[in-house]
């Protein structure tokens, strides 16, 4: 019975299957990339809510001190334990203004430390160091902190729980 | 006796065995390769202790943001043998960096990259990529109040990149802040996805040995010949070729067994990295570092000029990478001893020598302000009048002694001060304390007239008397 299947017909027909089972089998792979590639986007992906965090009450803070205050990130994780935190060096110029600097030196992320007594922020990564109002003074870092906004609710002080400041080229 | 041997005919018969490992085992190397070859395997025996104590970690290590610390600090403190455990991995890793290094350096200076091996040394450096990878994510894991720091430096280095560097910032960081995805995303970086590519890139590697033969030590005058190289070198090993087992293969055997037995005792003796306080990101008491095999890199970061630093963290390692990967590509010919290539030794030299330069800046890394610093006991002080003995005293509250030192009181960020009166004028004194320098703030803002008069009295005592 073949025998009366042109030659021609035969070999199309494989080619057509080969294919077929190379296509189909390329066309799964990219559909099941696609929940393995979203698990690696999801952070990239998801929407942060906007979130205001509570740092203490406006008399807390004296005027013209620095302090160190801690906050929830605006969605932690259930499991993040320690990692939920942020931190912000939190200044009072006046009445009812305040300034809520990141921790993070503008240079490659390292924690700066507020000295008190000299008004300066030193970064012990490269040596980093900023003035009082978060400005630049010297060393690595191409810019002054960055801030996150702060406002006065209720006699609240609260600060944005923002993304970490990530310096661009 | 003989049960077990009917047994093991059997198995052998089944599965082929020695019939695939035999000629591997016996397959004929150029005689005069010796100890200048064991770099390779050693790296390959360091791999296989690394995933053996790493499946180990593995059954006692939490992999959660919130109970890592306490996994390590009971693999540290209570598993049996834990600590050594953890020695064993951590100075393994160290071995296995160090060994790659020497192992291309051998290469690179003998030419082995040139034809047909271009492909070992092409697959050579995403190995090196690989296992430098390793040993950064890995530092990673041992999630303490530093280790947050690795993930939080690397993110901002990739945010640099143009255009899409924030987002590759936030995949490292799995998120918009350091948080409990971050931990998750590198543990499967460092166990799942990294070394599936090592397995699959160390099998390509090796399996080119056996494929293109280990290659001759080179001789000054003899170039390769791409045509005539492969009926060459085949001639040549059936004329004097040597067995790998046992032949060669004992270099290899004693010199990896001592690379382990020296990894042993670093373990016993020496111990892994301490764990320091919580992973807590707003924990400011911090001194983030790499670990020993890139403090270099660490050091170019704080001694680079600040101008073209955006650059270098994003266009030195593609320029470095790609230079590795085209060098087989452009050199696959020629001369292959070192003597006959003059400019292999010059740039071995210049690298090594950049490398422990930076090294040993990074280890003592002056740059970074001494925190621990007291203020300056009266005997360094000396008999002086109330004004200066007021200036030691705001030497340090206004913060001069964290970066300047005073008969080895203090940082070392800026020059040493014991005897700067010898050096500086009262007016050179003043301007620099009012506008700064290079890398120090500008103080004039900063003190009352009172307290700048007070400074310089006490700077103008510290002289050697000559």
């Amino acid at each position: 019975m073949s025998d009366l299947i042109p030659d021609a017909v035969k070999i199309g027909r494989r080619k057509f299957f080969t294919k077929m089972g190379i296509f189909l089998s390329g066309f799964l792979g990219v559909v099941i990339s696609i929940p393995v590639i979203g698990a690696l986007l999801t952070p990239l992906l998801k929407k942060t809510p906007i979130v205001w965090r509570s740092v203490g009450s406006v008399d807390d803070f004296e005027i013209g001190k620095t302090v160190l205050v801690t906050f929830q990130d605006a969605s932690p994780l259930p499991w993040s334990g320690p990692t939920s935190q942020s931190g912000s060096w939190l200044r009072r110029t006046s009445e009812d203004e305040f300034h809520a600097f990141s921790i993070n030196c503008t240079h490659l992320g390292c924690p700066v430390r507020w000295i008190a007594d000299a008004d300066l922020f030193l970064c012990p990564c490269h040596g980093g160091v900023y003035n009082q109002d978060g400005s630049y003074a010297a060393g690595p870092p191409p810019k002054g902190l960055v801030k996150y906004p702060v406002r006065i609710r209720k006699d609240e002080v609260e600060i944005m729980a923002s993304p970490l400041p990530i310096t661009r080229l | 006796m003989n049960k077990l041997k009917s047994l093991w005919h059997w198995f052998d018969d089944r599965t082929g065995l020695s019939d695939t490992i035999r000629p591997l085992a016996k397959h004929l190397v150029p005689p005069d390769s010796k100890w200048t070859y064991v770099f390779g395997s050693a790296t390959l025996f360091t791999f296989i202790l690394q995933v053996i104590t790493g499946v180990a970690l593995s059954l006692l290590y939490q992999p959660t943001s919130e109970t890592a610390y306490q996994s390590l600090k009971y693999i540290s403190t209570e598993a049996p043998l834990g600590s050594i455990l953890r020695g064993i991995h951590f100075f393994g890793a160290s071995a296995m960096i160090l060994l790659i290094g020497i192992h291309m350096i051998r290469v690179y200076l003998s030419a082995s990259y040139k034809y047909p091996r271009e492909m070992s040394w092409i697959s050579g450096v995403i190995l090196l990529g690989l296992t430098l990878g390793m040993g950064f994510t890995g530092q990673l894991l041992r999630w303490d109040s530093n280790g947050v720091w690795s993930a939080v430096v690397a993110a901002e280095q990739m945010g640099r990149v143009p255009i899409i560097g924030v987002w590759i910032a936030r995949f490292i960081l799995a998120g918009e802040t350091l948080g409990g995805a971050t931990l998750s995303r590198f543990f499967s970086f460092h166990v799942f996805l990294i070394p599936a590519l090592l397995f699959g890139i160390i099998g390509l590697h090796v399996f080119l040995v056996f494929r293109n033969g280990i290659s001759e030590p080179p001789e000054a005058g003899r170039l390769v010949k791409p045509d005539e190289y492969r009926t060459w070198y085949e001639k040549m090993l059936e004329k004097k070729g040597v067995p790998f087992w046992p032949d060669a293969a004992w270099r290899d055997m004693l010199f990896g067994l001592g690379v382990v037995i020296v990894i042993l005792i670093l373990a016993v003796v020496k111990g892994a990295p301490e764990i320091g306080a919580p992973p807590d990101p707003a924990n400011i008491h911090t001194n983030p570092r790499p670990d020993w095999y890139l403090l270099w890199y660490f050091a170019l970061f704080a001694l680079m000029p600040r101008s073209i630093e955006s650059v270098v963290i994003v266009f030195g390692p593609l320029l470095a990478i790609t230079v590795l990967i085209l060098l087989p590509i452009f050199f696959n010919r020629g001369e292959r001893h070192p003597m006959r290539r003059p400019w292999s030794i010059g740039i071995v030299l210049f690298i090594i020598t950049m490398i422990i330069t930076l090294w040993s800046e990074g280890a003592k890394s002056p740059w970074s302000p001494d925190f621990s610093t007291q203020p300056l006991p009266a005997k360094v002080v000396g008999q002086v009048n109330a004004d200066a003995r007021a200036g030691a005293g705001l030497f340090y509250d206004k913060g001069c002694q964290f970066c300047h030192s005073i008969e080895g009181h203090g940082g070392h960020r800026g020059p040493d001060l014991t005897y700067v009166a010898d050096r500086l004028t009262l007016d050179q004194m003043t301007i620099r304390i009012a506008n700064g320098g290079k890398n120090m703030p500008p103080f004039g803002e900063k003190l009352s007239e009172k307290e700048m008069n007070a400074i310089l009295s006490f700077l103008q005592t510290r002289t050697s008397g000559k």
